[in-house]
């Protein structure tokens, strides 16, 4: 059997007294489309920052592939392929749209820090880069400055820059917050497209983009996983109804 | 061939015909001088810019790279004697600035933002300070001094007149321009940009800013380096003024007059300081006073720099708004030069009836008593004037200034 794409044991953080993660597991397999939802403050995005190693944890195990990664700085986790969006957008704001995704496929394609060759003449990135702005929908922007384009735009190219290095493991951050119905939509068409056949771990709190997409679905409540299951069983659960859905339900 | 790509060709084209060209229609001696030390300079505000423009790291201690590359390259000159030709000494000053940048950018490029420039002034003053402790090597004020025409000569070039000199500048200025043109254009140059901006990202898509940020130190510090030995070669001389925190501040200065968001800004500012420098400081003792002030409007009104006002005016020219703005200018003109002479007079005089200066105070010919009532007298009512009439005159073009301005933005939106 081989290891899930990425597993955590007990994993906690504490920001001094405080405890925002407070002992988590959770198995995400390979290929898998994975919902974490929960109330605001639960720690959801916290929870991101410590799989992508933004943080440090302050206690538990983080194994992408089987491989403990906690610890590690962030580019090395990213080079071992796990790739993240986040959830106020972070862009190269002052390069271009191209230039944005151009810079997110160099590592992957093994240029590291070269300062010897022109990256207009690296076939290979190039096309990737004009590829994935295919696939976003942004190929007409490409010139223009990441900093201008309108918001749905910018969430985009947010998503496209963190496929754009090929990364196996993808971590949404509410990539449709602050979205209108129709933008949700195809945003949501957009993230089915570009995880096709990679590991998706996604945070939302549009219930119907996480029971339209997720194959399995965790709910994080206080720093804890309360339940975890396919979105049937979700839907299902007395706990889980409690804690989260039973407000958005009368909402 | 693209049409960028012909472009492009064309300004280089253009910048090398100028480099070749310049010392005959500057054919003087004091000229020829002022070429060389601006071609130096250029070198310099572009590898800083390497740091400011294109890594977001403001280095208060740029002068470091450039003062050892130039003390490297003189104890060279002395040292080596004829081994080495004089046409790759340079290159010794950049290996200089390059190992300097390896082993102070692993301290410096620790962190970034304001607490990069805070290493970095401590580092720099450290260096100026070692400076003055070992005088032997590092020449201390009195400087060290070398002789470029010594040793073996090809081809009858000895590089003892400054036309040749000039050309050996000329070269290494092109070659260096083009080589960090190149630099900003590759995967590290990229990702400079991509770390100025957003540090964090940068390492989500599998980048350390750190080695990114001491890359470009230690780069930055080669290209430098070889600014430096450029000028041991040119003044024969070097001192510990070339690795002060004075020198450091000239170069940060003209990067940003000159423009770091542009590639050219530097070139530009290189330019115009040194012009500032010598020119401006045989006309009037209050050179400094100017040349401040000229760096503070920059700052405060136009913080793209002269690069910046010259693509606006490309802008303006493209939009078809050029007659528009230049009845506007033509207006304007009158009003802004009697402002400014008014300014100039007080300024000139203060310096005049401060007794700092010998002779009475000349201005269009005329002498004037900077101790008497009179001449201040006439001074301010002039200026008030003046100022009167630009608020009336800005008052009358402004509609048509934001016409243009309306045109060029509706222009930009397409």
């Amino acid at each position: 059997m081989s290891a899930p794409a990425l597993e955590l044991a007990g994993v906690e953080k504490r920001f001094g007294a405080t405890e925002i993660v407070r002992g988590v597991d959770l198995r995400v397999a390979k290929g898998e489309r994975h919902a974490l939802i929960g109330p605001n403050g639960a720690g959801k995005s916290v929870l991101f920052s410590l799989i992508s190693a933004r943080f440090p944890v302050s206690a538990g195990r983080i194994a992408l592939h089987g491989e403990e990664i906690q610890g590690k700085r962030p580019h090395d986790v990213n080079r071992r392929g796990l790739s993240r969006s986040f959830q106020v957008t972070n862009l190269f704001h002052r390069l271009s749209v191209f230039e944005n995704v151009r810079c997110a496929v160099l590592w992957s394609l093994g240029y590291r820090y070269s300062f010897w060759r022109s990256a207009d003449k690296l076939r290979d990135a190039n096309e990737r880069a004009r590829e994935i702005l295919e696939r976003i929908g942004l190929s007409h922007r490409a010139e223009v400055s990441a900093g201008i384009l309108s918001y749905a735009e910018q969430r985009a190219l947010e998503i496209g820059v963190t496929i754009a290095g090929g990364a196996d493991v993808i971590l949404l951050d509410e990539p449709t917050a602050g979205m209108s119905r129709t933008e949700t939509e195809q945003a949501v068409e957009l993230i089915r497209r570009v995880t096709e056949g990679r590991t998706l771990l996604i945070v939302e709190h549009d219930m119907s983009v996480v029971f339209g997409l997720a194959d399995r679905v965790s709910v994080l409540v206080y720093g804890r996983i309360v339940a975890s299951g396919t979105p049937d069983e979700i839907r299902a659960d007395a706990k889980v109804r409690e804690a989260y859905l039973g407000a958005t339900a009368h909402a | 061939m693209t049409r960028g790509a012909r472009e492009r060709l064309v300004v280089w084209a253009v910048y090398a015909a100028v480099l070749a060209l310049a010392p005959l229609v500057f054919s003087k001696g004091f000229a020829l001088t002022l070429l060389c030390q601006m071609g130096i300079v250029v070198v310099f505000a572009l590898s800083y810019n390497m740091l400011l423009g294109q890594t977001g790291l403001l280095s208060f201690g740029h002068a470091v790279y450039y003062g050892l590359g130039a003390i490297i390259t003189i104890h060279a000159l002395n040292l080596g004697h004829g081994k080495l030709p004089v046409v790759f000494m340079p290159l010794v000053g950049g290996i200089a600035g390059l190992f300097f940048g390896v082993v102070l950018g692993y301290v410096t490029t620790r962190r970034a933002g304001t607490t990069f420039a805070m290493i970095s002034l401590g580092v720099g003053e450290m260096v100026a300070a070692c400076s003055l402790m070992f005088p032997a090597f590092f020449g201390g004020e009195a400087g060290i001094s070398g002789n470029r025409s010594a040793g073996t000569h090809f081809f009858g070039i000895t590089f003892g007149p400054q036309i040749q000199m000039y050309y050996l500048v000329a070269a290494w200025v092109l070659a260096c321009t083009v080589a960090m043109h190149a630099l900003s254009r590759t995967p590290l140059g990229r990702m400079a940009n991509a770390v100025r901006d957003n540090p964090e990202r940068a390492q989500f898509v599998g980048y350390d800013p750190k080695m990114v940020r001491f890359m470009m130190v230690a780069l930055s510090g080669f290209f430098a380096g070889v600014a430096g030995g450029l000028a041991a070669l040119n003044y024969e001389i070097v001192n510990a003024e070339s690795l002060s925190a004075r020198t450091s501040g000239l170069v940060l200065l003209a990067t940003y007059l000159g423009g770091m968001g542009f590639f050219a800004g530097p070139i530009v500012g290189a330019v115009v300081v040194t012009l500032m420098q010598t020119l401006l400081a045989m006309v009037t003792k209050a050179w400094p006073f100017y040349f401040g002030v000229v760096f503070l409007a920059t700052v405060l009104f136009i913080p793209g720099g002269l690069a910046s006002v010259a693509m606006l005016h490309k802008r303006l020219w493209d939009a078809g708004q050029a007659r528009r703005a230049g009845v506007v200018y033509a207006a304007m003109a009158l009003p802004v030069t009697a402002v400014l002479c008014a300014v100039i007079a007080m300024v000139e005089m203060a310096y005049h009836a401060s007794g700092d200066v010998e002779g009475p105070f000349r201005m269009f010919g005329r002498e004037f008593d900077a101790n008497s009532w009179g001449p201040w007298i006439g001074a301010v009512l002039v200026l008030a004037a003046a100022s009167l009439a630009c608020r009336w005159t800005w008052r009358r073009v402004a509609p048509r200034w934001n016409e243009v301005a309306q045109a060029m933005a509706a222009g930009s939106a397409r």
